[in-house]
């Protein structure tokens, strides 16, 4: 594998925060913004520890808080990831 | 300046039914939940049994952000106040937020939660601790994730004295609602079926080592021989009996009387403070125990607890004085849900003229004096219940619920 895609993002991110009411997480949500879909900073901070266990990139905390929708934190993986 | 605070919503989420209708049907029946623990293999554990809330998957019942942050005991509560509100015909929403308060009982915690994550520290290391641990476990979880979810900004607490909590939960929501509350969400649930939680439990050494789901539980009884425990309880909605008129709420009652006391030293040979707290809350209500027309007992099913009761409730009402139930011997001991669960069943007694039953005793204890309800559930005009409560530890609460004035 030598992408992060919004795929991963979406099971990551319903793995570690779930699903708020009247959300879907598909492919059109990777410009909202996570507080728009419902997620809180401890949402993030676990979807961010599930990244470094699966992927092996570390995000620091306070980038953690920088990285408001999907696509940011998509770009700001594959620009650290080394290809495998 | 207050008038009274009566008790307009019903939240039960308990083994043997799932809301107040269905729960008071089972219990009037005189039926058991109690049986084999199914949350996980208790084989290796002596205790084996346990009252379960069975079929409650918290998807259906709770948001899924919020499912993955908290515990099962947290689930129930939430569950359990959309019933009280749903029950009071209370929209939050039409509440000035401030002026409503959440006060809930906890005994355990987020035990469940918190031993997925003991074991991804143990087994693969600290950063595999999810990090909703930091807000599931602990005893104010539940408190706050119902004022989050509802915009309840009053104030707000959490009691932990384990069984007597249900109690004092209600007693400071009654102060609440004396300073000024609009309406207070009370009452306490308890989830602790895991390995972790149940070895906790046995650690006091009260819990029934029986295999026989009929006779585990059984207080008051010659052989009785230790406690069942549960899960799930009651969440109420108390509001200012004023403002619930206003509103043209309807009450079930009103919450008259209350009294806590804590244990003497064991070594002391001084007797325990349920006597004194029974006579506390009847004071507090201003009545004498004449006017008490049953006694929810607090019933541990040990013998020496249940013979230190009965001397209390025998101090006051006289030998076979008064009638007597512990409906949670078809559910088992629910913790912080227990007492509060008590205090819904007490209430729709008042309604209804009916005494719900114990069940499972086969011979009385000789020293337990009771006028003890078994079986079957006696017709029986209850204006006011008297409701006792002991938690591990040295706490004793008690309160007094009447009918409503309205």
């Amino acid at each position: 594998m030598d992408q992060f895609t919004i795929d991963h993002l979406i099971r990551l991110l319903r793995s570690a925060g779930g699903v708020a009411d009247g959300v879907e997480l598909n492919a059109g949500i990777v410009d909202e913004a996570y507080t728009d879909l419902g997620y809180d900073s401890l949402a993030l901070l676990e979807m961010s520890a599930k990244i470094q266990q699966e992927f092996g990139v570390a995000i620091p905390d306070e980038d953690v808080t920088e990285l408001k929708t999907p696509r940011q934190t998509i770009d700001y993986l594959n620009d650290r990831m080394s290809p495998i | 300046m207050s008038t009274g605070t009566v008790v307009t919503g019903l939240g039960i989420v308990a083994p043997g039914g799932f809301g107040a209708a269905e729960y008071w049907a089972f219990v009037l029946a005189g039926r058991s939940a109690i049986g084999p623990i199914t949350r996980f293999d208790p084989s290796p554990y002596p205790t084996r049994l346990a009252g379960e809330v069975r079929g409650f998957v918290a998807e259906e019942r709770v948001p899924g952000r919020i499912v993955v942050q908290t515990d099962q005991w947290t689930h129930l509560g939430l569950a359990a106040t959309d019933l009280a509100l749903a029950d009071a015909r209370l929209e939050p929403a039409a509440v000035p937020e401030y002026e409503m308060a959440v006060v809930t009982a906890s005994s355990s915690g987020g035990t469940e939660f918190g031993q997925r994550e003991i074991q991804s520290l143990w087994r693969r290391g600290p950063q595999f601790v999810g990090a909703y641990q930091s807000i599931a476990w602990f005893y104010a979880a539940t408190t706050g994730q119902i004022s989050i979810r509802h915009g309840m900004r009053g104030p707000c607490g959490v009691v932990c004295t384990e069984q007597a909590g249900g109690l004092d939960a209600l007693a400071q929501a009654r102060r609440l609602v004396r300073d000024g509350s609009r309406m207070v969400l009370t009452g306490g649930t308890d989830a602790s079926l895991c390995p972790y939680g149940l070895t906790a439990q046995l650690a006091s050494g009260r819990l029934s080592r029986s295999q026989d789901a009929l006779r585990a539980y059984v207080p008051f009884d010659a052989q009785a021989g230790g406690y069942v425990p549960g899960e799930g309880g009651a969440i109420l909605v108390v509001e200012d009996e004023r403002a619930a008129l206003a509103r043209g709420a309807r009450a079930y009652g009103t919450v008259a009387g209350y009294g806590a006391t804590f244990d003497p030293a064991p070594e002391t040979g001084r007797e325990p403070g349920l006597r004194r707290a029974a006579e506390l809350a009847l004071a507090d209500a201003g009545i004498g125990p004449d006017r008490i027309d049953v006694v929810f007992a607090d019933a541990v099913g040990l013998p020496e607890l249940d013979r230190q009761e009965a001397a209390a409730i025998t101090a006051i009402f006289g030998p076979y004085g008064v009638p007597v139930t512990a409906p949670k011997t078809m559910s088992g001991r629910l913790y912080a849900g227990g007492a509060a669960l008590d205090v819904a069943v007490a209430l729709l007694s008042i309604r209804d003229g009916v005494i719900p039953p114990t069940i499972g005793i086969l011979r009385q204890a000789e020293e337990c004096e009771l006028d003890l309800v078994r079986d079957r559930a006696r017709p029986a005009s209850v204006s006011t219940a008297l409701v006792l409560a002991r938690g591990y530890g040295g706490f004793n609460a008690a309160a007094v619920v009447t009918a409503p004035s309205l």
